[in-house]
């Protein structure tokens, strides 16, 4: 062998040796779009500092598109994704299945004990973590306090259904183009029916008695959307069965609307620099109906979970780990300002002055997130787990084809007792067929 | 004898045409000046047509989050790559069917067809599943055969008309001077049928550019093509608009530019053969 071969075997066998030496994992982030995670992946210079062995590729999508997305991937072990972002609803029924890693295994410094116990909750299934939380929000009251005081009114912090009809009423003034009350009326498992159940839950009503018979044809249905359908045909803004999260944002962001009873999310848009009514704004707690407890607040969270079956499961820990944890509401603090930290997941957060300071609706989200109770989410028991959802794969389906009932009725092409007997249909037909029922 | 139009009626007739195509064009337009507003100032109530604060800060910070390029590249592989290689296959089947038909030539037809009847997401699964098996998952090559495979029906019918208009008697004259089947389809046939050809081509590169339910549920973070970069700048919690459309106008531009230079063969393609 010539020196020159020998040399080019050498060289071969260093560069080898380095390759292995600088060896990265790359982990497949699967995620929503919204301001905290758009954030997050500014911030990962902060990761690779730290972890530079890991090499994180983002899929950013509309919560539709990837909820679509991650379930046929966890569904069929596609293994596309080692890190997935879902919600409060998928949580229980994947960890069910047996799709989810358990999470209990995370360093001492993630500080579980530290995480909301409503979001904690939410997110365990038979006493085991399955998904760890970065963003997580209730619904409040947003209300313009200038119309209040027009109006001659007071908001209470913890308001009745009847006060908040009362005071839309007197905000309601459609010649200058205000609306008393901007509510969700789009048809959706995730649009309006995840406010009518909510709103159900503070009329007593439920979807399911304990042995999986639909409650659409109770009267506590029947209260909830009569006094829904009724307010919002007098005082709601036109259109309203068309109106989602971000058309209402829009009208009351453009001062069209007096009350709006939405994620508490909204709590930082509309005291934001696109807001006409800024310097306006007050908070409340969700309603609930003279004499019952529950209020018409949900509870929802984003979370980060790894997938079973991942080939980078340590590395996924890892990354969950800093992204979830107290470091990094540190870091988007030092970075952006308390104002920007993503709410609802720490209780450390809410003893937090700077932030009490810089989010003015922080103490409402705090008490309206420990309000929702998923495990027992209505005045009657329930078979079920969550507050404006039930958490059993049928559903999303049913729930949808129900809400176009109810979003018709907003509409006027139907009536509340029509819409309520097809509910109840459509849930009877839906439930034999997974054999929930008899 | 030539019918006589009148210039009332030629002035109607103009009129008619400019409210139908602006009122198609609009959602294009606004999508366009949206994309030059403030998030405020695109769900401004009543809405600012052209006053407003024009910034181009939407398409700085689409460009800072997104790598567009990656998604444009994999979009022109995928749309150029499976009508190419649909072309390939559906010009022998065309002519097959145009001048050698069987008994069975238009059940063959119309079964091809039906297998665009079908639901997609009623093959979602299986599909996901053999991809995964196969290593597809997330691949160009993958989205390839995919949408190959989907418009190749519409290929064949486009091709299987234009074929219809070409004398037969022309390709007999060919095999009587000698010419092989391969010459036959290669310097007679497919020379005569460019126009079709081309304007079948430029139609199905649209399709295949626009669809987004294969090319958003097959691929991740490597072959996702511009309709995953569209649906990551939309939200139904926030208000994206003005970056959703920043988002949009870019992916949409490099075909909107192509059928614009291509409108000449698109429209005479269309005219000429199996969408009269």
């Amino acid at each position: 062998m010539t020196s020159t071969l020998r040399a080019l075997f050498g060289a071969c066998a260093v560069a080898a040796l380095a390759t292995v030496a600088s060896a990265e994992t790359t982990i497949t982030v699967a995620t929503v779009n919204n301001g905290d995670m758009i954030r997050m992946q500014k911030l990962m210079p902060d990761f690779y500092a730290e972890h530079p062995d890991i090499k994180v590729n983002w899929v950013t999508l509309e919560e539709n598109v990837l909820r679509q997305k991650v379930t046929t991937d966890i569904a069929t072990h596609g293994g596309q994704y080692d890190v997935m972002t879902i919600g409060t609803y998928e949580v229980p029924i994947w960890a069910k299945q047996g799709w989810l890693t358990s999470l209990n295994d995370l360093p001492a410094s993630y500080d579980v004990n530290d995480l909301l116990p409503a979001i904690r909750k939410g997110l365990s299934y038979d006493g085991k973590l399955y998904a760890s939380p970065f963003y997580g929000e209730s619904s409040f009251i947003m209300y313009r306090k200038d119309l209040m005081k027009k109006a001659g009114m007071t908001m209470p912090e913890a308001p009745t259904w009847s006060f908040v009809r009362k005071a839309a009423d007197a905000m309601t003034d459609k010649a200058k183009g205000i609306y008393g009350i901007c509510l969700r009326g789009k048809a959706g498992w995730g649009e309006n029916m995840a406010f009518l159940t909510a709103m159900s839950n503070s009329f007593g009503a439920r979807w399911f008695d304990m042995k999986w018979k639909p409650q659409f044809d109770t009267k506590p249905w029947h209260d909830t959307l009569s006094f829904y359908v009724d307010m919002m045909k007098k005082d709601g803004p036109p259109g309203a069965s068309n109106n989602g999260f971000n058309e209402n944002l829009a009208l009351f962001q453009q001062g069209k609307c007096g009350m709006w009873i939405d994620a508490t999310v909204a709590g930082s848009f509309v005291t934001g620099k696109d807001s006409k009514v800024a310097n306006e704004v007050g908070f409340a707690l969700a309603p609930n109906k003279e004499g019952i407890a529950k209020h018409a607040n949900w509870l929802w969270s984003w979370a980060l979970a790894i997938p079973t079956g991942t080939k980078h499961a340590a590395a996924a820990k890892t990354f969950i780990d800093w992204a979830t944890s107290k470091h990094y509401l540190d870091l988007v603090a030092s970075k952006d300002g308390w104002a920007n930290v993503p709410p609802g997941t720490r209780t450390s957060l809410y003893e937090n002055q700077k932030y009490l300071d810089a989010a003015p609706f922080a103490k409402l989200t705090l008490k309206s997130m420990q309000l929702a109770d998923p495990t027992h989410p209505t005045v009657d028991p329930v078979p079920y787990v969550g507050v404006q959802f039930v958490a059993i794969p049928e559903f999303q389906g049913m729930a949808t084809a129900i809400g176009q009932q109810f979003s018709a009725a907003v509409a006027g092409t139907t009536s509340v007792d029509t819409a309520l007997k097809n509910a109840q249909a459509i849930a009877t037909r839906e439930m034999k067929k997974a054999g929930y029922l008899k | 004898m030539a019918r006589r139009v009148t210039t009332r009626a030629k002035l109607t007739n103009t009129i008619i045409a400019w409210f139908v195509g602006l009122t198609i064009f609009f959602p294009i337009l606004w999508t366009f000046l949206t994309s030059f507003k403030t998030e405020g100032d695109a769900v401004a109530i009543p809405p600012k047509f052209l006053d407003f604060h024009w910034t181009l800060e939407n398409y700085i910070q689409v460009n800072d989050r997104s790598d567009y390029l990656l998604h444009f590249w994999n979009s022109v592989v995928i749309s150029v790559g499976s009508t190419l290689i649909g072309l390939a296959i559906a010009i022998p089947a065309a002519w097959a069917m145009a001048f050698v038909p069987g008994k069975r030539t238009k059940d063959v037809l119309m079964w091809m067809l039906s297998t665009k009847m079908m639901p997609a997401v009623g093959v979602l699964v299986p599909i996901y599943l053999m991809f995964k098996n196969t290593g597809l998952l997330d691949t160009r090559i993958g989205l390839v055969i995919i949408l190959t495979l989907i418009d190749l029906p519409i290929i064949v019918w486009m091709l299987f008309t234009y074929f219809k208009e070409i004398p037969g008697e022309i390709l007999e004259a060919a095999r009587m001077d000698g010419a092989t089947l391969r010459s036959e389809i290669l310097y007679v046939l497919t020379p005569m049928a460019i126009p079709g050809i081309a304007s079948t081509f430029l139609l199905n590169v649209i399709l295949a550019w626009n669809e987004a339910f294969w090319t958003l549920l097959l691929t991740a973070a490597n072959a996702a093509p511009l309709t995953a970069f569209i649906a990551s700048f939309s939200a139904p919690e926030g208000l994206f608009y003005a970056k959703l459309s920043a988002a949009s106008t870019m992916a949409i531009a490099p075909i909107l530019i192509l059928g614009w230079f291509s409108q000449k063969q698109l429209v005479r393609g269309l005219t000429f053969g199996a969408v009269k």
